[in-house]
């Protein structure tokens, strides 16, 4: 079956912004907010409570569950209120009013990440894509963000892919 | 509780198309909450029903990184104390509801899976690729995604 034709919303403005970095976002990583993120997840495992079973099993202190990459320092001055990162950092803004969470992809790069660490990151676009959903009966527009982090000595330790879908409101 | 740390799995031991042990949860809004204050994300439509319904949701949802994060769980479980998760990626293909009051959080159940696709060494590095996903009470899938772990060696 042919897609259905419409309308493209991507702009020679917005093609200049794939792989051009955003600012930087500082997180931190501390023994308290590894707790609460392996809390939320629902470990059991020790490793991420304890930090004498941490050191036991060769962490510098309680390791990072997989998905936790720090919190950003949060300051009224210039911090979401909601999410908690820079207030309109990412600089790609969707002409679409509604978004969905697509997908989440991080690679580690095998350097430990640990409570007492300091990371920064910075994103840039990777790519904008359009489709038709069949199911909303809208456009979409799939943009995927490649976020770099940095611990404090310099060395990268993990890169995350997300994707976004942004879509008009159906019947609009 | 004694699978806190589940047995430590070698490299030699993995064949391709193997099923890992499941991870099973049951998301509440209680978790919801949690998991907000663990990530940072206190996006109102994650704990707060009528918000959610005037963005026009049927209910609270369930995170997407927290699916996610189960998906690594489900992983670092796997790859066991010596061993090492490399790659956590998944695509949001479903809303997932949460239980709230006196539901029962069973009948939220969502099931973490995952079997083996690939296995290969790299110098001295052994790594095993999977096929993972998130699966509904009803048993449809609506978190699938894949990860890398890398293994200990026998030898």
């Amino acid at each position: 079956m042919a897609d259905q034709e419409f309308e493209s919303v991507i702009t020679d403005e917005m093609r200049a912004m794939i792989g051009v970095k955003g600012e930087e976002t500082v997180s931190e990583l501390t023994t308290t907010s590894v707790r609460m993120f392996a809390r939320s997840v629902g470990y059991v495992d020790p490793a991420f409570y304890d930090e004498a079973v941490a050191r036991d099993r060769g962490f510098r202190s309680l390791p990072a569950p997989p998905g936790y990459l720090g919190t950003p320092i949060y300051n009224p001055a210039d911090s979401d209120p909601t999410f908690g990162g820079r207030r309109g950092s990412g600089g790609f803004r969707s002409p679409y009013p509604l978004v969905l969470n697509g997908g989440t992809d991080i690679e580690y790069t095998g350097e430990q990440i640990c409570a007492g660490d300091t990371l920064t990151s910075a994103t840039a676009l990777a790519s904008l894509n359009e489709r038709w959903s069949g199911a909303l009966g809208v456009p979409m527009l799939i943009q995927v963000s490649e976020t770099t982090y940095t611990n404090q000595n310099g060395a990268v330790v993990a890169i995350s892919r997300g994707t976004g879908i942004s879509y008009p409101r159906p019947g609009d | 509780m004694s699978d806190a740390v589940p047995d430590q799995i070698y490299f030699e031991d993995i064949e391709v198309g193997d099923s890992i042990p499941e991870l099973e949860k049951s998301p509440t809004s209680q978790q919801l909450v949690q998991w907000a204050a663990g990530s940072g994300d206190f996006y109102q439509i994650h704990y707060d029903t009528s918000y959610a319904q005037d963005t026009g949701l049927e209910d609270i949802i369930v995170h997407g990184a927290l699916k996610h994060a189960f998906l690594g769980e489900l992983l670092w479980r796997f790859a066991g104390p010596e061993g090492q998760v490399k790659r956590v990626q998944c695509s949001y293909r479903g809303m997932d509801p949460a239980a709230q009051g006196r539901e029962s959080a069973q009948e939220k159940k969502f099931t973490l899976r995952g079997s083996v696709t690939r296995k290969y060494t790299e110098g001295e590095r052994n790594f095993v690729e999977l096929s993972v996903e998130g699966v509904r009470a009803d048993g449809s899938v609506s978190t699938p995604g894949t990860g890398v772990v890398i293994l200990p060696s026998r030898g």
